[in-house]
């Protein structure tokens, strides 16, 4: 028996992944955002790990305390939009979260969200600010830093599928499915028939194999123009084609996904739709159907201020930063060691 | 027969697909924050060794193949049928010219192979890392000639063909790394 298999399990992994190096400079990254936000007067804030609600997005799920009460947090996005409703000022948090099931080079069920609102803008405005954060970033760790891209959802469709592609409105699917399917086998690329006539999923695949490996990988992109049906807590609005669009942006670096943002949405009935819609949906699926986050729906109804925020992945952020290619490299323990 | 999620995918798994057995080689997660998880894999089919990309979306299940890895001893074969004996009971399996591949070449009587098992037929058949064979013709050998690195062909009985160093001759007992191919050694 080789000498490393006598060691019985849980014993030969006590040590940490990162190393002490990245340890540092994750260190020096957190110190930088802070000095940020500070310059700016973006409150820090601290907000409860622990919710007595859950999202109701599809695609993300929480974990659950054993006595039922609590779910750990996806993000602070609802407690940090109840502060907004309240006390309306910018405000940012920097904050564990929890996504159950997510786990590979790129996902740990544990990470970091840095999260911050600016009350008064909207996406286009906070994709400047978050640039400038990552200006300022990638100049202190000595990188080169060029003028992020921007790209419209209808835009990457077209190219990949070809012209008026991507629908011209938002009354049906964003992508016609059988073009997606169609497009994978001429390209010899598998393609889950699970997907069925899910155009989301379908756009989801799409973009993963065909759009982000073609992004630049030197520089940031914003992919923005959402299509409605993924507009979740942002604004729907008009594109410069007067196309409905979610006023939503995803941030990337090279192919990497960092980051979410929108202009938020503060019709709490029309939030509301959109939340039992998704539950609906889960419920359908067999997903665990959690309870709706009235407080939330409570503080829209109050009034939130018109303001756009964003939710970006810290150790996504540090890969990225630090040119890492899995994120066991920015964390003292990965899931597995935990 | 059981099935698998996408959440138990790891290499070296065994999953039925299309009606064949497959070994996932590798497999990784892919999610957007806000979108459909997807488990991407890289999958060898077991009966052509072709190995193919397949994606599915995370939650899927796959039925699980029923293949088994498990050590045999070779007993004879006859350049159409190649025997093998379960050491522990003693039950007896032949394989084909499809599950030998090029396996034959490095069998010897009684030696222990890992044959690998689909629904309890062959599948394939995996020799050991390393076998002693006897040279059965090969030119005559330079003798002194230790050091210019030259090679020549040297053929074994079981109709293997070895390079091997000039000063090797003709029934001398070599050993085989029958991953490669490749001469190791001489055996006194």
């Amino acid at each position: 028996m080789p000498a490393d298999e006598a060691v019985p399990t849980g014993v030969a992994d006590w040590r940490p992944q990162a190393s002490l190096e990245a340890l540092r400079r994750v260190a020096t990254l957190r110190a930088d955002i802070r000095g940020w936000m500070n310059e700016r007067g973006v409150l820090e804030v601290v907000t409860p790990v622990l919710s007595g609600a859950a999202p109701s997005d599809v695609h993300l799920d929480a974990f659950r305390t054993a006595d039922g009460r609590f779910w750990l947090q996806t993000s602070p996005e609802y407690p940090m939009k109840r502060l907004l409703a309240t006390h309306g000022v910018d405000i940012h948090q920097i904050a564990p979260v929890f996504r159950a099931g997510e786990r590979g080079r790129h996902h740990n069920p544990e990470f970091t969200m840095l999260e911050w609102y600016r009350v008064g803008m909207d996406h286009e405005a906070l994709m400047e600010d978050v640039a400038d954060l990552l200006e300022t970033l990638w100049r202190r760790a000595g990188r080169p830093w060029h003028r992020p891209e921007r790209r419209s959802c209808h835009d990457v469709v077209d190219t990949v599928l070809g012209e008026g592609a991507a629908s011209p409105d938002a009354t049906g699917p964003f992508v016609d499915v059988a073009r997606v399917q169609a497009h994978f086998e001429t390209e010899g690329r598998s393609y889950p028939a699970s997907i069925g006539d899910d155009a989301d999923a379908a756009l989801d695949l799409l973009l993963d194999e065909f759009v982000l490996p073609a992004l630049p990988r030197d520089r940031v992109t914003f992919l923005h123009g959402w299509p409605t049906s993924q507009a979740a807590l942002a604004r729907i609005g008009m594109d410069g084609r007067g196309r409905a669009v979610a006023e939503r942006f995803e941030l990337y670096v090279g192919a990497l996904e960092l980051g979410n943002g929108y202009h938020e949405l503060a019709d709490a009935a029309e939030q509301r739709v959109r939340f039992t819609h998704d539950l609906e949906r889960r419920r359908a699926l067999g997903l665990e159907v959690p309870p709706l986050d009235e407080r939330l729906l409570a503080a829209l109804d109050a009034g939130l201020p018109d303001c756009a925020g964003v939710a970006i992945g810290l150790e996504r952020m540090a890969m990225a930063l630090f040119e890492l290619g899995s994120i066991d490299e920015v964390v003292a323990f990965g899931a597995e060691r935990a | 027969m059981a099935n698998y999620g996408t959440n138990e995918f790891k290499g070296g798994l065994k999953i039925m697909l299309d009606g064949d057995p497959h070994s996932i080689v590798s497999n990784e997660f892919v999610k957007p924050g806000k979108g459909q998880a997807f488990t991407r894999t890289r999958v060898r089919n077991l009966k052509t060794g072709r190995v193919v990309e397949r994606t599915f979306k995370s939650g899927e299940s796959v039925e699980s193949a029923d293949v088994v890895d498990t050590s045999m001893q070779y007993l004879y074969g006859d350049g159409e049928r190649w025997h093998f004996m379960d050491p522990e009971t003693y039950e007896q399996l032949e394989a084909d010219a499809t599950a030998i591949g090029d396996a034959h070449l490095w069998l010897l009587d009684g030696a222990t192979c890992e044959v690998t098992l689909y629904n309890g037929q062959p599948l394939a058949v995996t020799p050991p890392n390393f076998v002693e064979m006897v040279i059965k013709e090969t030119d005559p050998g330079l003798r002194g000639d230790t050091a210019t690195g030259g090679t020549k062909p040297a053929h074994m009985e079981s109709g293997a063909v070895v390079k091997v160093p000039l000063f090797i001759e003709e029934g001398e007992k070599i050993r085989i790394d029958t991953r490669t191919g490749e001469y190791v050694s001489r055996v006194k």
